[in-house]
């Protein structure tokens, strides 16, 4: 009996460890590859983004922010430093002979529902061909019906769609010291489930941020007014999610230089 | 009307202590130590071996005071235990507003002025602290002991039913989970949506764990003990695992069947979905194949730690939320690094078998002050909670 009982109580041990070690969850001993990258950032899922790359074949590359409080900085060079910008500046840099132009509708508080609503008169001024759409946090704090939610994603992929763009999400920031008191979990998995259904990629802010706080990148735990650690992350932000712009929509072309697969 | 058992089973409490400590190791915001625990390895996690275990005690309790004393008294014993529960809860949403106005006057970033606004309630206490004693407002991680109270509070005619025609009883349960499902009926929360734990579901499995207790459990025995069930027990095990593991490894997910995945997302904890239900009915098979209720380790001191804790179940588990809000702290303010998680969550769970040994302590030196005890009530249980 006692066999049997051991027998049980090591299959998750042995099944722990396995999760442990390759995962993003602790890579304490690994090297950055960059200031702002991690090593195996597996949890990010790519789909091909076609009317980006037609875009970038045009020469011409509107994208769209939409996104709540997160995608923003306070104070008078706020705008100057959070990720959209930042975003542009990286695209514009890869993608020379291109006009880049990211445009922004970000307004703090902001449930996805709340951001539907508005989105049809946004993306006919920015005529975009891509859409990066950072949400769930707002959800998460006011625990909006999850259904609700995923409802609210999957109205906007269709009107965004529908107005030539793709999509991108982004999920939220792993922020330690509010962890115990937003229930972020609910909505990361149904942000991400919407995602791999209707093939939207993910930029998965959540885990690179944890990453960063485990490699000691950023101390996202300190109490501080300055801005100078949130402009660096809003810069790393926008670096890594211009090479996923860029991988995706590489990803839509078949037999490119890299031999990307789509989906991959 | 049915018989009602005499003899508590260790292996309840054994499993609800265990149960307890995986819910105080969850309960800590990226706590490395917690990928120990079951919902890391399928479907169901700790709440729903809670949830069944207190609706058997519960039944166990109850329906004898139910059979021997009539439907009034039992009602009423179960409603002042209803009521100690939500002096905990109340108890306990104290100590959260002490962190939470602790965070609040510690903490600035402008990273993170979105998530700060989470703090905001603090603002108007006039509505969140009502709607906190409604239950209706339910910081994270403090949702299982309304969900607790809402089943207790419709507890005695269900235990009425239940001692008169327990198949009855049951199907009602039944009936009600479903319609809850059909027409997405839910208990609604403050500042929006629902409840996270949709007490029209949930009830299902503290009726079950009751239906069990009384009776229920003998009749089951003779497919719980089949060949066959545990061999499907198994291999559904078996399937959850494989599906979890596709959560940590994504690369994993491309074997799974695109139709499977669209069958079995999203896994509804809300409504406790019915892969949820199979996947801990799966555990409980098992567990009661490999451990016999005179299984001669329960009486060991191996064990006696978790049962200790089990016996004394509402007090351990406060302690754990407190303790879990306390471990993050510590995560917060003095280290994150994984000795500290490892030092936070052993000394966590031997924090709440201190605790469970004084209880008992407590309780044995109340029982002899108050002179001999009547004979019809055994100590160990009969003094016990649901």
């Amino acid at each position: 009996m006692k066999g049997r009982l051991i027998f049980l109580l090591a299959l998750p041990v042995v099944a722990g460890f396995g999760q442990i070690i390759p995962g993003p969850v602790w890579p304490a001993w690994a090297q950055p590859l960059t200031e702002c990258d991690v090593p195996n950032r597996q949890n990010e899922i790519d789909f091909p983004l076609p009317r980006v790359n037609r875009a970038i074949a045009a020469k011409h590359l509107n994208v769209l922010v939409l996104g709540a409080g997160s995608s923003q900085l306070p104070g008078p060079s706020g705008a100057k430093n959070a990720y959209p910008a930042r975003l542009q500046q990286a695209l514009a840099a890869k993608l020379p002979g291109v006009e880049v132009r990211v445009a922004t509708d970000v307004k703090p508080t902001r449930t996805a529902v709340e951001m539907v609503k508005t989105l049809k008169p946004s993306l006919a001024d920015a005529k975009p061909a891509l859409m990066i759409w950072q949400t769930a946090t707002v959800d998460a704090m006011q625990a909006v019906d999850p259904d609700q939610f995923s409802q609210a994603l999957e109205k906007g992929i269709k009107i965004a769609r529908s107005a030539g763009a793709d999509v991108i999400f982004i999920n939220p920031q792993y922020s330690p010291r509010t962890e115990s008191m937003i229930a972020l979990a609910t909505y990361v998995e149904n942000l991400r489930w919407v995602a791999l259904q209707h093939e939207v990629p993910l930029f998965d802010r959540f885990n690179l941020m944890k990453a960063w706080a485990d490699l000691g990148t950023f101390d996202l735990y300190s109490a501080t007014k300055k801005l100078d650690m949130a402009e660096r992350v809003h810069g790393c932000l926008g670096g890594l999610l211009a090479d996923l712009v860029l991988e995706a929509s590489k990803a839509s072309v078949p037999n490119t230089e890299s031999g990307r697969e789509p989906g991959k | 009307m049915a018989p009602v058992p005499t003899d508590r089973d260790l292996r309840l409490d054994l499993f609800r202590g265990l149960a307890l400590w995986l819910i105080f190791l969850d309960h800590i915001p990226s706590n490395l130590v917690s990928w120990v625990t079951i919902r890391n390895y399928g479907f169901s996690d700790a709440t729903e071996i809670f949830v069944f275990i207190s609706g058997y005690t519960a039944a166990f309790v109850y329906g004898r005071a139910m059979a021997a004393n009539g439907f009034i008294i039992a009602a009423a014993r179960v409603l002042k235990r209803a009521w100690q529960i939500y002096v905990a809860h109340v108890f306990l949403f104290a100590i959260y507003l002490a962190e939470i106005s602790y965070v609040s006057h510690s903490f600035d970033n402008p990273l993170y002025s979105e998530e700060m606004g989470v703090l905001n309630f603090l603002n108007n206490p006039d509505v969140t602290i009502i709607q906190a004693l409604l239950l209706k407002f339910k910081p994270v991680n403090m949702d299982v002991l309304p969900l607790y109270i809402v089943l207790l509070l419709w507890f005695a005619p269900i235990l009425w039913l239940l001692l008169r025609s327990p198949t009855l009883a049951l199907l009602v349960s039944a009936a009600i989970y479903t319609v809850s499902w059909m027409f997405e009926w839910n208990l609604p929360a403050y500042p929006s949506g629902d409840w996270a734990f949709n007490p029209l579901a949930w009830q299902l499995l503290f009726v079950f764990g009751a239906w069990c207790a009384l009776g229920g459990a003998a009749r089951l025995a003779r497919w719980t003990k089949s060949r066959v069930v545990v061999a499907l027990a198994f291999c559904y095990l078996a399937f959850a695992f494989a599906i979890a593991m596709t959560w940590y490894f994504p690369a994993l997910g491309a074997y799974v069947p695109k139709f499977v995945g669209e069958a079995i997302y999203p896994i509804d904890k809300t409504n406790l979905d019915v892969l949820r239900i199979l996947h801990f009915l799966s555990l409980a098979v098992i567990t009661v194949w490999l451990v016999p209720p005179d299984w001669p380790a329960l009486k060991s001191p191996a064990c006696w730690p978790a049962i200790v804790c089990g016996r004394h179940s509402l007090e351990i588990f406060c302690l754990g939320v407190f303790l879990s809000f306390a471990g993050h702290f510590v995560f917060t303010e003095v280290s994150n690094r994984v000795f500290m998680h490892v030092i936070v969550s052993v000394s966590g769970i031997a924090i709440m078998v201190g605790a469970g040994a004084l209880i008992s302590w407590y309780r044995r030196i109340e029982r002899q002050g108050s002179g001999p005890r009547p004979p019809a009530t055994k100590p160990g249980y009969a003094g016990s909670e649901a």
